[in-house]
Order: C-alpha cells, then sequence, then structure tokens
C-alpha cells in the first residue's frame, strides 16, 4: 500500500526581510492530514480528521474534507487544499454528466478512475492524495486508493495524509474483514483520534459518514466526545 | 513538532530499525528488530543485536547509524563501570542514560544515534529513559524509536496500559515491533527481546516464522 504521506512544507526561505511577515503567509495550503475509508457488508465508512495548515498556522480548524462526489460516492481529500478541490470539481462535473447520459447511478470505480485519469496526467504539477469511497448496485461497498502519483488500487481499507503513518500497526493489528458497520465507525474514529494525537498538521474534529444503499449518514465528533487513550 | 529522522538519510551502515522499551509491573522489557541496511536498499545484515548490555541490570538499544552506535556505548560501558566500582554499587538507570546523553550532546554534530535505556535499580524499580538525537534526556513509561516507530504510534498510545503483566507486555512488544516490521522496509529480521527484572536479564527471539500475523488485505 502506498503512503499518500504529505509531509507539510516547512519554510524555505532564505530572505531574512520575512521577520516582519509571518511565514505562513507564504506557504501553500495545504490539507496536511489523516484521512480513512473502511468497507463493510453493505457500504462504507469515511472519515477525515479538520484541520488545514499553511505552514505552521491553522488556516481552518473545520475543514469538510469529505467532499460528495456523487449521490452515493465521496471522497477524502490529502495534500494541497487547492489541488484537491479542483480536482474534486473536475471529476464530480464529469461524473454527473455520465450519470446523465448512462440514466444510471455511477459506479465507484468510474468516479475512482476519473480521479486517476487527473491525478496521473497531471501528475508533475499536484501534489494530491485522494480515497474515493462509496456504494453502488454492482459491487456494494468499496474503497478506492488514488495516493500521489496517480495509482490506483482498490483495498478494503485505506488510510491517507500525513497523519496516516503513526496508524498503520493500529490498523493492521485491528482491522479484520467482516466488521460491522458500527464496527467500522470505532475503528475509524479511534484511528483517527490516535493520529491526530501524534501528528501536528492533524486536529480539530473527526467528521465520519456511512455510505449505504439507504443514503448518506454524517456525523461529527467533537473534541470532549474524541476516544481516549490511557496517557503516558 | 519534533522533525522526524528516517535513518535512510544516514550514510554508511545505518540500522533503519525499530526499538522499542515497555515497563511493566515488576519490570521492563526491551525489544528490538534486528535488520542492518545500507541507505535503504542493501541488507547488510539479518541478524544484528541491537541490545547492547551497558551493566548487569541496563540494556540500551541502538538507532541510527551503527558506527556511531557502536563507538558510544563501548564509551559509555567503559564509563559506566568505572563509575560503578567508584560508588561500590551497581550504577542507577539514570546515570547509564545519562552518560550517553552526556556523550551525545557534546558531540551532537558529528553524531547521529538515538538511544534507548532500559534497565532495574534498586532506588526507582524498571525504568525507561530515552536519548534523543540532539541528546536530549527524558524518562516515560514507553518509548519506541527507529525509523519503523512511526508506524505504530498509533497501536502503542492505544494498547499500553501502566502495570501490565510480564506476558501482557512480552506480548504487547511482540506485536509492536511485528507490526512496525511488517510496514517499514528498513526493519525486519528477527525480534529479539529482553527482559529485566530485580530477578536477573532473560533473552528471548522470535524468529520470522513465529511472529504474530495480522489480518492482510
Amino acid at each position: 500500500m502506498a503512503a499518500a504521506s504529505m509531509m507539510p512544507i516547512f519554510s524555505q526561505n532564505v530572505s531574512s526581510k520575512s521577520d516582519l511577515v509571518p511565514d505562513w503567509t507564504r506557504q501553500e495550503v495545504s490539507t496536511g492530514t489523516t484521512i480513512m475509508a473502511v468497507e463493510y457488508d453493505g457500504g462504507v465508512v469515511v472519515g477525515a480528521d479538520s484541520r488545514t495548515t499553511t505552514g505552521a498556522y491553522i488556516a481552518n480548524r473545520v475543514t469538510d474534507k469529505l467532499t460528495r462526489i456523487h449521490d452515493r460516492i465521496y471522497c477524502c481529500r490529502s495534500g494541497s487544499a487547492a489541488d484537491t478541490q479542483a480536482i474534486a470539481e473536475v471529476v464530480s462535473y464529469q461524473l454527473g454528466f455520465h450519470s446523465i447520459e448512462l440514466d444510471e447511478p455511477p459506479l465507484v470505480e468510474t468516479a475512482a478512475h476519473l480521479f486517476r485519469a487527473s491525478c496521473y496526467r497531471y501528475r508533475e504539477e499536484l501534489m494530491a492524495g485522494i480515497l474515493v469511497a462509496g456504494w453502488d448496485r454492482r459491487k456494494g461497498g468499496q474503497v478506492y486508493c488514488v495516493p500521489i502519483g496517480g495509482m490506483l488500487v482498490r483495498q478494503p481499507v485505506s488510510v491517507g495524509g500525513s497523519g496516516s503513518s503513526y496508524i498503520y500497526g493500529f490498523m493492521d493489528s485491528n482491522y479484520k474483514p467482516g466488521l460491522s458497520k458500527d464496527q467500522c465507525l470505532d475503528l475509524t474514529a479511534k484511528a483517527l483520534a490516535l493520529a491526530m494525537e501524534r501528528d501536528g498538521s492533524s486536529g480539530g474534529v473527526v467528521r465520519l459518514a456511512t455510505i449505504s444503499e439507504e443514503g448518506v449518514e454524517r456525523r461529527v465528533l467533537l473534541g470532549d466526545q474524541l476516544p481516549k487513550f490511557s496517557t503516558h | 513538532m519534533e522533525k522526524h529522522f528516517t535513518d535512510s538519510r544516514v550514510k554508511g551502515v545505518s540500522t533503519g530499525t525499530t526499538i522499542l522499551a515497555a515497563v511493566f509491573d515488576g519490570g521492563v522489557v526491551i525489544g528490538s528488530d534486528s535488520r542492518a541496511s545500507i541507505g535503504g536498499d542493501y541488507v547488510s545484515s539479518k541478524a544484528i543485536n541491537k541490545l547492547i548490555q551497558v551493566h548487569d541490570r541496563i540494556f540500551s538499544c541502538i538507532a541510527g547509524s551503527l558506527a556511531d552506535a557502536q563507538a558510544v556505548t563501548k564509551a559509555a560501558k567503559f564509563q559506566l563501570s568505572f563509575h560503578s566500582i567508584q560508588m561500590e554499587n551497581p550504577p542507577l538507570v539514570i546515570a547509564a542514560a545519562s552518560v550517553l546523553k552526556e556523550l551525545c550532546y557534546n558531540n551532537k554534530d558529528e553524531l547521529q544515534a538515538g538511544f534507548i535505556t532500559a534497565g532495574w535499580d534498586k532506588k526507582k524499580g524498571p525504568q525507561v529513559y530515552v536519548v534523543s538525537l540532539g541528546g536530549m534526556l527524558i524518562r516515560q513509561p514507553v518509548m519506541i524509536a527507529g525509523s519503523g516507530s512511526t508506524y505504530i504510534y498509533g497501536y502503542v498510545d492505544a494498547k499500553y496500559k501502566v502495570n501490565m503483566t510480564r506476558e501482557e507486555c512480552l506480548q504487547f512488544a511482540t506485536n509492536a515491533l511485528a507490526l512496525a516490521m511488517g510496514r517499514d522496509n528498513v526493519s525486519g529480521g528477527v525480534v529479539n527481546l529482553v527482559v529485566i527484572t530485580e530477578a536477573g536479564v532473560e533473552h528471548i527471539v522470535i524468529p520470522g516464522d513465529k511472529l504474530p500475523r495480522f489480518s492482510d488485505e
């Protein structure tokens, strides 16, 4: 599995007249982040933190990184905020058009391929790691990972963003095939909370969504509702 | 946020590695993988020992440049045995950790090595100290380090509890190392564990085929 890990971009500036102007005004806006998506029988659970940074400044502490692409297809964005927003808009448009032509809800695999097409074609210019997840009638719940560089792979569970490195061990040991929806929600919430504790570029609240045949259910876990672990 | 140091940038032989130490009720477990690599491309040794005994009940494990670490531990071992003779008492774990810290801090420009020191002494019982790259020394109940440690921060935060039993702690350490070795390409080989208690020191080696397996995708 390739990690769509986004290293927070620290200052590369040399000029000293920058003393009067804070560094972060010259940093690109990044969603240094933690995102996660898990398949279960009947749908998918997606989750993300809510921090957007420009260098050391948190530009948005309640970001929504779970972006709707279609009725039953969402994407989790990590990397450059501008790049991922632009790609998501393009793909939403393409997918909406395709769906009207077909007169059918689009497949998650189609959405994933559209993401990959854009990410791979413009891989030199872009900095985007995306998880595409959703439900369709043909294959049920699916998660596709499109990391930086434009690879495409389907996985039952996937994490991305700068905070993802810290939770690979937790995820490997706690994920088993055949979990229920509530178990997936619990796993995602815990994993995101752990990553947010360790990664400086992830934090804020935990946003979760479940996507199934019935529709999309969204929820937010605020600071005091986050899973806690014994401190040491 | 502390800058994360990846061992693959170390020139020469590096212990791109995963090391861990954890306190349990009555003792401490210290463990590591056994791989030494050059630049992340070539495994120069499949089974090296990264757990150095600096005194009877004090062990240190090394991360970073193998050459630097060997030189530092050699100097530390000497200083510590001398200190122990002078005091006419086994050295305290914090003494061992401080010796390493002094060496790391005073030579911080030349060295690229970090240490986890764990042991048992009569004054404070089981303890774990970490000396990081620049020479900071802190004490913690559980500590992980090395390139493979990034992948198990979440696991360690979630799983470690204070006052575990010896068996629980061994299982925790084995699982954590196995998970890290599964994700980090410069960590691997066998799992070396040492259990230090008032009674003595026990070495445990777990070969690759006996490591715990986690459901792979």
